[in-house]
Order: C-alpha cells, then sequence, then structure tokens
C-alpha cells in the first residue's frame, strides 16, 4: 500500500483536486437548482408546481451514469465541445438537484402552515415570507438529510471515472491496471474518498448542533 | 480534548480495517489448486474472454453467446486438452476484470486480446503467442492525424482503453498528447464519434473490427509497436500451461488456426492475412 501511495502520489493528488472541485461545483449549483425547483413545487401557481414536478421527476429517475453519458456524448455532437469532467460534473449537478428539491420541499412542508398566514398577514409579499420566515426554519430541518445527499454527492462524483474526467476513481482504475495491484489501488482510493467525506460528515453533525440551540 | 480523542478513534478504526482488507489479499483459494486435474475431472475449462470486441469476443444476443476469434481459439484448445467432448465455459472479462478474476480462481486462463508484456508476466504466466496484434490508430476519414507522429502536440486528445497497454505506449511515443482512458473499446467508439478525441488508439485486430462495423471511419499509419497476445494463466500452474502451449502448436499444425483467421479476418480489408497465418 506504501507503494501506490508514493508511486502514484501525483496522480491520486491530481484525482482528489478533480474530485473536490467536481464535488464543489455540483455542491453549490445543485443546492441552489434544487431550492429553486423546491419552491416551484410548494408555489400556489399549478403551472409552475407541474414544471418542478417533471424536473424533478425525470431526473430523481434516470441513473445518474446515463445522466452522465447523455452530456459526454450527445451535447458534444449536437450542440457544444463539451469535455468528461464538465459534462460529469454537469450531470453530476442535474440529478443530485432533483433530490435536494425533494429534501428541500419536504422542509419547506413541514413548517407549519401559520407561519407563512402569519407573515402575510403582517404585511410581507409572499417572496419576503419565504425568503426570511419559511426558507430558513425548513433549512434547520432538512440539514440532516441534506447532509446525507452531500455525501452522497461526493461518492458519485466517481461517475467521471466513466467519462474519463480525471477524478479519484480515474486515477484508482489507472493505477489499478498499471500497478496490477487492484487490492491496495481501491483500498487507497477508498482511503482518499474518506478524507473528503469524513470531514464533511462531521461538519454537518457540527451545523446540526449548532442550529438546534 | 474528547474530540481529539473521537478522531483518534475513527483513525484507529480505518487503520484496522486496511490491515483487514489487505490481509484478504494473502489467503489461499481456488487459485492454489491444479487447475489441470480440476478442468479433467468437470471435462470443462473456464475462459476469460472479452465480450465487446468484434472479430475477438463479441456477445451475439441472439444466441447470448460469446463469439470471435478468440473464443473459437479456445474452443480449439479445450478439445485438444479434454477431447472431443471436452467442454468450455466463458466468462465475460475486461481489462480491468480479467487478471483479478484468474487470480482468485473464477476462470482458468484468459484469451481476452491480452498482449504479453514484461509487466504482466510478474503477475501471471503466458502461453506463447496464438496472435501477432501491433498498435495502430483508428480515426475519422479524412482527419488530419496519418501516423503516430502527427499525435505529438499539445493539446491532441487520444482515445484509450483503462487498463491496456497501448495507453502506456501511445505516452512513450506521443508524450506531448492527452490520453483519455476510457472503461471498454464501445465507450472509447462513442467518445471518438462525439468528437472527445482525434484518434482510438489499440490493437490493429481490435481497430479492424471497429472499422468494420463503422464505415466512417478507418485505421491509418500501420503498426507501430509489436503486442503479441497470448493466453494468462495462473502462477504455479505448469502441467496447465505446456498443455496449452502443446495443444496451440497442434491446432497451428493441422490448420485449424488458419482457419479460424480466415474465418474471422479472412474479409477484414486492410487485414494481411498471409502475414498473420502460422
Amino acid at each position: 500500500m506504501a507503494y501506490i501511495l508514493t508511486h502514484y502520489w501525483s496522480e491520486l493528488i491530481q484525482g482528489l483536486g478533480y474530485t473536490l472541485l467536481s464535488s464543489v461545483i455540483a455542491l453549490v449549483f445543485s443546492t441552489v437548482i434544487g431550492t429553486m425547483f423546491a419552491i416551484f413545487e410548494v408555489l400556489p401557481n399549478r403551472a409552475m408546481r407541474i414544471i418542478g414536478r417533471i424536473y424533478i421527476e425525470i431526473f430523481r429517475n434516470i441513473p445518474l451514469l446515463v445522466i452522465a453519458m447523455f452530456f459526454y456524448v450527445i451535447i458534444p455532437m449536437y450542440v457544444a465541445k463539451i469535455d468528461g469532467f464538465t459534462a460529469g460534473t454537469i450531470g453530476l449537478t442535474i440529478y443530485t438537484s432533483s433530490f435536494i428539491a425533494e429534501t428541500v420541499r419536504a422542509g419547506i412542508q413541514s413548517v407549519d402552515n401559520g407561519q407563512m398566514e402569519g407573515a402575510r398577514s403582517n404585511g410581507l409579499t409572499y417572496w419576503q415570507a419565504m425568503r426570511y420566515i419559511v426558507l430558513p426554519q425548513a433549512f434547520k430541518i432538512v440539514i440532516p438529510p441534506l447532509g446525507n445527499q452531500f455525501i452522497n454527492l461526493v461518492k458519485n462524483s466517481s461517475v467521471l471515472a466513466f467519462v474519463a474526467g480525471f477524478d479519484l476513481m480515474y486515477q484508482g482504475n489507472s493505477i489499478a491496471s498499471l500497478s496490477l495491484d487492484t487490492i491496495n489501488s481501491y483500498v487507497v482510493v477508498g482511503l482518499f474518498y474518506l478524507v473528503i467525506t469524513l470531514p464533511l460528515s462531521y461538519y454537518m453533525q457540527h451545523l446540526e448542533k449548532r442550529l438546534a440551540n | 480534548m474528547k474530540k481529539l480523542k473521537r478522531y483518534l478513534g475513527v483513525l484507529g478504526m480505518l487503520g484496522v480495517l486496511t490491515l483487514v482488507l489487505t490481509a484478504c489479499g494473502g489467503r489461499k483459494s481456488l487459485s492454489q489448486q491444479d487447475v489441470l486435474t480440476n478442468d479433467r475431472t468437470s471435462n470443462t475449462i473456464t475462459w476469460g474472454v472479452k465480450a465487446d470486441t468484434k472479430l475477438f469476443g463479441l456477445m451475439d444476443v441472439q444466441d447470448n453467446t460469446i463469439k470471435g476469434f478468440d473464443a473459437d481459439v479456445a474452443t480449439a484448445i479445450t478439445k485438444q486438452i479434454l477431447g472431443k467432448n471436452g467442454k468450455t465455459k466463458f466468462v465475460q472479462v475486461t481489462s480491468q476484470t480479467r487478471i483479478p478474476l484468474l487470480k482468485n480462481g473464477n476462470i482458468d486462463a484468459i484469451i481476452a486480446t491480452m498482449t504479453i508484456s514484461p509487466e504482466r508476466k510478474k503477475q501471471v504466466d503466458f502461453s506463447d503467442s496464438y496472435f501477432d496484434a501491433g498498435q495502430a490508430l483508428l480515426v475519422k476519414k479524412g482527419s488530419a492525424v496519418k501516423s503516430v507522429k502527427d499525435l505529438n502536440k499539445a493539446g491532441t486528445k487520444v482515445l484509450g482503453v483503462t487498463g491496456s497497454s497501448s495507453v502506456a505506449n501511445i505516452r512513450k511515443f506521443a508524450p506531448k498528447a492527452k490520453v483519455l482512458e476510457l472503461s471498454d473499446y464501445a465507450q472509447a467508439m462513442t467518445a471518438l464519434k462525439s468528437g472527445q478525441g482525434v484518434a482510438l488508439t489499440t490493437d490493429n485486430g481490435i481497430l479492424y473490427g471497429m472499422a468494420t462495423e463503422n464505415p466512417g471511419y478507418e485505421v491509418v499509419g500501420g503498426t507501430f509497436t509489436k503486442e503479441p497476445y497470448g493466453i494468462a494463466i495462473n502462477k504455479g500452474q505448469a502441467p496447465f500451461k505446456n498443455k496449452v502451449n502443446a495443444a496451440l502448436k497442434e491446432i497451428e499444425a493441422n490448420g485449424t488456426y488458419n482457419r479460424l483467421l480466415k474465418k474471422w479476418f479472412g474479409n477484414v480489408t486492410g487485414f494481411n492475412y498471409k502475414e498473420a497465418s502460422r
């Protein structure tokens, strides 16, 4: 194992970098997009609710690999030249956003209706009430499931390996086939994923405790 | 302090996990038993073959069998070793899974477009070569890439398959090119079609198969390496290996080999049947 670490250190660090970069980009955008569609789903406007529903049901129910391959193969053929890293990250963002949308929607709906009504009767507009009264309470509730989604997102970023996105899993496959030491290569890759996911897990726990008080 | 203790606890657990996982590698397994004796008892040889490679090993979805040159050579060798009624069992492998599958005893031998290389010889034994392959390039017809020299420019993207020796070779022959490794040939071909790279590189035999499937693409530049294919067998299985080598010689002598070569490569444009026959 020490051999894998010392011999392929630069590949592993490169992989870690790409995995982190992809995860951070996907985390930020999927949270924004997911929250947006969650709000769509609770809007009084029926058309918007349907749009939200369609988006979520489509991308939540297609395997991530299929979405990533779509962006890797179809988009460059007809729309724009994008490389594997971009295609994988876009796929990851869209896929995760549909799960985040469902999580946040559940959070919004678990906030008592009286909160919205009270805010409105105090003169706030719908958007102000959503922004300052409902969403802050909703996010407090959904921190634990959201943490799960974030951890899943980091692990799902391994989809980049299939579209030549140079992430940890891609390097792992490459190292395993170069060194022919399959077991140790994947053990090392597993440990590198833990380097990202464990702190994330602890941070989400910390956040949960802080917001609970 | 309490937090520090918890972190140390987690680290300790990781350490134990690592030890357990690495220890698994050293355990004696099926692969330690004598393959030849086992195969004689069961009257079956289990071969690891490719299922995504036209001409060598391709899954025929109509009757769910794997067909190709590799599969036919495996069958011929099986019949030589076990007699007319000897049975073959084909297990689908990829470049990445074949060595682990052989090592843990799931398959008796690999006949899956596998180049004999010194690095691999450290892990497994090889039979004599059964096909003289060499690395070549597949490009879109009319492409500016005519040979491997044209790839040696910064920003050029070349497609290969993870776990194949061709990826390591292209780094040697065109060090400035960026190599994208995909998980199998079908995916690499799809990536070539969608313009993720300018050329797809691997052994000529495989590329000819792809060119016959995709008329808009052609093999250019000839071969720039010699990469004979061999049958991989676990270390410590000398009796089985000797039998395979003897069987290989036998089918070359009695014309079976040339007949199979003609069957699969006779109609492939650009393939030099005379040179490859034995």
